[in-house]
């Protein structure tokens, strides 16, 4: 019905703290640009923390788009007001905010389960990455 | 059917992902997310849907599942525009500039 409509805040909201995060590793950056050279070189090559918040934007993104568009191919989306075929009648908008609290929270929660598990395992990588190097 | 399709076509750009180093240079990863999102928030659906429909939900009638499996492969086919309007928005290889080789 609108369960898309969940991940769909979640990803707007997930960009919007990517391009905070950005911001705040731009400046850290250019900060790090003041240590040694030896410092700086450590950081190179690692994956900032906005790139993996940008992963789970784009799952976010990708997914609610080729949701929405299956909502459309069954008629739940309308091009007029309330765009929402669910939302004319009150019976459907609370069938429809139903939904969206348990199917749609749920797909949100699973998304971001899954891209917490990404990036544990890609920070497990990296940590044993960096320890075989120091041991070289 | 959608569900089937959708996981179908993110291994195998997964694997595409992991195997060619031009598909990574070509922003495939997006693709590869964007197919892996879709394909668990429709898990999630899949999930509830069983939960109402029980072992109805196993045996769709086959209208439906035609049905599904044009979604299906219409999502893929919408996945792929996207991709594609990525990479030539982005155009990693230099194609598109002007004055190239290509051109």
């Amino acid at each position: 019905m609108a369960c898309f409509l969940v991940p769909t805040t979640e990803a707007i909201v997930t960009g919007i703290v990517t391009k905070a995060v950005k911001e705040k590793e731009k400046g850290a950056q250019a900060a790090e640009q003041n240590t040694t050279a030896d410092e700086a070189q450590g950081s190179i090559g690692k994956v900032t923390f906005s790139t993996k918040l940008g992963w789970l934007s784009r799952m976010l993104w990708g997914g609610s788009a080729l949701l929405a568009f299956e909502h459309v191919w069954h008629g739940e989306v309308a091009p007029y007001f309330p765009f929402l075929t669910a939302a004319e009648t009150a019976e459907g908008a609370r069938t429809m905010l139903h939904e969206m609290a348990t199917t749609g929270v749920s797909m949100a929660v699973l998304v971001t389960l899954v891209w917490a598990g990404m990036v544990s395992v890609y920070n497990a990588l990296e940590k044993k990455e960096g320890e075989a190097g120091e041991k070289a | 059917m959608t569900l089937l399709i959708t996981v179908f076509a993110a291994i195998v750009s997964t694997l595409v992902w992991y195997l060619s180093e031009k598909a990574r240079k070509l922003h495939i990863g997006t693709l590869v997310l964007m197919y892996w999102g879709a394909a668990l928030m429709w898990m999630c659906d899949a999930v509830f849907e069983y939960a109402e429909l029980r072992d109805a939900y196993f045996t769709p009638a086959a209208e439906d599942m035609i049905n599904d499996g044009f979604l299906g492969f219409s999502v893929v086919a919408l996945g792929l525009v996207i991709w594609i309007a990525i990479v030539m928005i982005k155009d990693p290889s230099h194609v598109l500039k002007v004055g190239s080789k290509a051109a």
